[in-house]
């Protein structure tokens, strides 16, 4: 029952992904990114992963979305049709995608519980963060305290990237008079 | 105001609650599911509802853009000073377990106020890049936001003086 | 081997590659991002799905030390990557933007063909 459940939520995903890429409105492309999002948002709840689940939906199907929109509305929001050839890049991607397929064959099956995620640094902090750290939420214990460093450098790379947006769109300075 | 009435009302009853939400998120991140990354995400998609809603005018008025443009390096700084002081305090660089008089306890609050620096960063850095994108363009020379008439003003005037 | 242990990679691969197939062969550069963001995600559900146990819960500890839970590792991971993500999509967001200021289109190839007359 739950692998149906499973596969029908993937191939809705499937579904969505190839729709928003053959769209040629952006804005029905945008929306369905969204959609896309909030499906993966669901997957992520139904194998355990609650706060990425919530992060996703509040994320990809909210701020991300409303982002492109915001976009689409300074920009243009009709994909003009390319006359290029598609051979090339469906062979590139066809050649990629068939390599990929054959890398999963050394795979872990899906949710074996011996595979070597399973069996290296996880069992440490499951066993022993409650004692450590004193949290709960295992999830929190490690980003913030066994890979904190790691955290910092995440929480840097988003001021970065907020930085640069600042300095492309400009938001309470002065802007250059006179567009060239 | 009297376009979108109903989205109006419902905003408006929405928004504390959301809010709420984001704060519980923020400080029970220890004990349930959550933490600084979806906290900051949950404020930020508050604020630019409300934006969306309102207007970018009303929203850049509840909230300045100065206050955002301070809290993004703080939540940084908040981060990287809870690095300093527990070196201060002879442990390693965000070793929280010298930051109280037992390890559970410094771990409790090292972590409480890491999540709490990633939350300002998140929140402050999504709703100004929401604003930036949302502003572009209707903003005068001096960086601040046209009232609507005046907009359309600009508008008409940078049409009309370009080839 | 059979299909059943292995068909969410397939899928998580037939998303990256749909996402690839954007990102390469469309002109437009909104839809490029659309492209990153459907490969981005396809790599998130890659990860998650690693964690899994069958039986696991959520990794929130509970009193019960029979408990199996899911394995916690790459849902951190997974998490920044979200939110950073969504950060690195915005500044994409913006240069669109400011080539739509600049050349008046974002399709790559008018943007090409005006860069030729300089």
């Amino acid at each position: 029952m739950s692998t149906l459940i499973d596969i029908l939520l993937l191939s809705l995903m499937g579904i969505t992904a190839l729709a928003a890429v053959r769209m040629k409105s952006l804005f029905g492309a945008v929306m369905l990114t969204g959609i896309f999002s909030l499906l993966s948002a669901l997957w992520f709840l139904i194998l355990d992963a609650v706060d990425v689940s919530f992060t996703e939906a509040a994320v990809g199907a909210g701020i991300s979305t409303v982002l492109m929109l915001g976009t689409l509305s300074l920009t243009k929001s009709e994909e003009k049709t390319s006359n290029h050839s598609q051979i090339i890049p469906l062979f590139v991607v066809f050649v990629t995608g068939g390599v990929l397929i054959y890398g999963t064959l050394d795979m872990p099956d899906f949710a074996d519980p011996l595979a070597p995620i399973h069996t290296h640094v996880a069992p440490h902090y499951i066993e022993k963060s409650g004692a450590e750290i004193g949290v709960p939420n295992i999830v929190t214990s490690v980003l913030a305290s066994y890979r904190g460093f790691d955290t910092l450098g995440e929480v840097t790379v988003i001021f970065t990237a907020g930085v640069g947006v600042l300095l492309l769109l400009g938001i309470g300075r002065r802007r250059e008079d006179g567009d060239e | 105001m009297t376009h979108h009435f109903i989205l109006r009302v419902i905003t408006k009853l929405l928004i504390p609650l959301i809010l709420l939400f984001a704060l519980y998120v923020q400080f029970h991140g220890d004990f349930g599911p959550g933490g600084g990354f979806q906290a900051g995400v949950i404020i930020a998609a508050a604020l630019v509802l409300y934006a969306l809603v309102f207007g970018l005018n009303t929203a850049s008025a509840v909230i300045k853009e100065w206050v955002l443009l301070v809290l993004i390096p703080l939540g940084v700084l908040i981060y990287a000073g809870v690095g300093v002081a527990s070196l201060l305090l002879g442990g390693n660089y965000l070793d929280y377990n010298v930051l109280a008089h037992d390890p559970v306890h410094g771990q409790h609050l090292g972590i409480l106020l890491v999540e709490l620096g990633v939350g300002m960063t998140v929140a402050a850095v999504l709703t100004t890049i929401f604003f930036a994108f949302a502003g572009r363009g209707h903003r005068d020379a001096n960086g601040n936001l046209l009232p609507h008439s005046a907009l359309s003003d600009e508008i008409r005037n940078r049409k009309d003086g370009q080839p | 081997m059979n299909w059943v242990t292995h068909y969410n990679y397939w899928i998580v691969i037939l998303l990256m590659m749909l996402g690839f197939y954007t990102i390469i062969a469309r002109g437009n550069l909104v839809k490029k991002i659309i492209g990153l963001n459907i490969f981005q995600t396809s790599v998130f559900v890659l990860f998650i799905s690693m964690g899994k146990i069958p039986g696991g819960v959520a990794p929130i500890l509970r009193d019960d030390p029979t408990t199996i839970y899911s394995n916690p590792l790459p849902h951190v991971l997974i998490l920044t990557a979200i939110v950073v993500g969504v950060a690195t999509t915005a500044l994409g967001l913006a240069l669109v933007v400011r080539i739509n200021e600049a050349y008046g289109t974002i399709e790559e190839d008018e943007i090409h063909e005006q860069d030729r007359f300089f």
